[in-house]
């Protein structure tokens, strides 16, 4: 489980996570949504530290209890990041890498495994994920939905206990979506803690287990899919219904 | 005027192989660990000690960029036998030619390349960083495999370039008494009067060596362009 309690970041004074409090269960999916700028991939980035909020208590598992007025030690900060996996919405892959070592770079530099059991492992990943026959293919020879498919299956190589997705497929032609998006579903099925940011509510209806809804760095919703999106709350009926409009333009 | 090919050549060559290109691999070689130092060094945002390092750096890159490079090798090997430093060098810094001209060949490359270095290391894009600082990668880590191999691949042409240049500067050595490819068809050239025989052979010979540098540069970007960064 992940807690965090009243985290606060701003940039250039600005607020862009104000007194954020709430929990990201183990073994469900959290999509978080919102308008732009409302501090989604702020939010997403803080848990895995590649964004540092100025105050707040993050408290991860019973491994990690961090405040974040605080400094934090090398070492906290590296051992969290190989428990949050983060597949990031232009993917990212080592442009000097084949598939293979992109997926193989995380658990032999930094778990340290064995080479030939790195690369047994990477290939039942990219079974998994659809794309064996990539295995030894440069990341600009694959399409979007593929590369995205790769991450996923990079970050799920470290065996993370939480898998941090911002926007995977808005880079994405729809059909490429679908790929991606059957490949995160089979990965939700397989009980694998995700949060996911993302702007396809009919995604977000079938995937989530919790909603969470920001709006200018401030939790406006937090709570069950369901109740989500059986609101009698106006603003995020309108906020679904123009979501949905959206993806149907 | 084949005779005086058939007999210069065999000198020119020895000059080129015991001198010419010694001095340009010796220097190309420090200068670019030089180089490699000095752009990480400016690259870095630490503490206040290494605002002092960066400044001292910085400073090198700006000497070395903005001075003529005949001007440096007749301040290293004729000027600087005249700098007594009490107790460390009471005679002077006396050197000999040979080891004034990497010394100051190896500064010149290194600070040109410490700027090709740095743009080529900035122009990796932040989600390479990230994307290796997410599965919790060290700082080292990141630089050493992901960072600076894309680099590399990026500074191959300029840096190519730059040997190449080094190469035919290796001439301007003959003006402190390094009997290189240059120096050596001057003093022939003294003796038989054929200056526009010589000069042209020697031009020759360095085109020679210059365009198979080429040929090799452009072998190793066609070897290196498995993969295209985005
Ligand atoms: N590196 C940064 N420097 C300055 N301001 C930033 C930075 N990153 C984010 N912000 C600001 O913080 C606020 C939240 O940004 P964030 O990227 O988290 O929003 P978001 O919800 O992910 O938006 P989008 O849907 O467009 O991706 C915005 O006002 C943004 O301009
Ligand atoms: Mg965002």
């Amino acid at each position: 489980m992940i807690r965090l309690t009243n985290v606060n970041k701003t940039f250039d004074k600005k607020p862009a996570l104000n007194q954020i409090s709430t929990e990201f269960p183990e073994n469900k999916v959290t999509v978080i949504v919102g308008p732009s700028g409302s501090g989604k991939s702020t939010l997403l980035r803080s848990l895995n530290l590649l964004e540092r909020p100025e105050s707040g208590q993050y408290q991860f598992n019973h491994d990690f209890d961090i405040d974040f007025s605080k400094p934090i030690s090398d070492k906290t900060i590296l051992k969290l990041r190989q428990k949050t996996g983060m597949v990031f919405q232009g993917y990212n892959l080592f442009a000097h890498l084949t598939i293979i070592k992109n997926i193989m770079e995380g658990p032999v530099k930094v778990l340290h495994q064995n080479k030939n059991e790195a690369r047994k492992n990477a290939l039942a990943l990219l079974d998994k994920v659809g794309l064996k026959d990539k295995a030894n293919v440069y990341p600009s020879n694959l399409s979007g939905g593929q590369a995205q498919r790769v991450a996923i299956a990079r970050s799920l190589a470290m065996a993370p206990e939480y898998i941090l997705l911002d926007e995977p497929t808005s880079a994405l032609d729809p059909e490429l979506e679908l790929g991606v998006l059957k490949v995160l579903l089979q990965i939700a099925k397989e009980q694998q803690s995700m949060i996911i940011v993302t702007h396809n509510m009919a995604f977000a209806q079938q995937v989530a287990d919790k909603m969470i809804f920001l709006e200018d760095g401030q939790i406006k919703f937090d709570g069950s899919a369901h109740d989500f999106f059986t609101t009698n709350n106006q603003r995020i009926a309108d906020f679904i219904s123009a979501m949905t409009l959206h993806e149907i333009k | 005027m084949w005779e005086i090919i058939k007999t210069a050549t065999p000198q020119l060559i020895s000059a080129g192989i015991k001198y010419s290109i010694p001095i340009a691999l010796i220097s190309f070689f420090f200068g670019m660990v030089l180089a490699l130092m000095t752009a990480l060094v400016r690259l870095s945002h630490k503490n206040r000690f290494f605002l002092i390092v960066k400044g001292i750096f910085r400073f090198y890159v700006w000497l070395f960029r903005s001075t003529p490079l005949l001007v440096q090798l007749f301040i290293a090997y004729f000027g600087l036998p005249y700098l007594t430093i009490p107790g460390i060098f009471p005679n002077g810094i006396k050197m000999s030619p040979f080891l004034a001209g990497i010394l100051v060949f190896s500064l010149n490359t290194g600070a040109y390349g410490s700027e090709t270095i740095r743009a080529s290391i900035l122009s990796i894009s932040k989600g390479q960083w990230e994307a290796a600082y997410s599965i919790g990668m060290k700082k080292m880590q990141v630089l050493w495999d992901i960072i600076l191999p894309q680099a590399a691949r990026i500074s191959l042409p300029p840096l190519s370039n730059s040997f190449i240049s080094l190469v035919k500067d290796t001439s301007l050595a003959a003006s402190i008494t390094i009997p290189e490819m240059f120096e050596v068809s001057q003093q022939i050239a003294a003796q038989n009067y054929q200056p526009l025989t010589m000069y042209c052979l020697v031009a020759f010979y360095y085109a020679i060596v210059c365009t198979l540098l080429s040929f090799l540069q452009s072998y190793l970007e066609k070897i290196t362009s498995r993969y295209t960064i985005q």
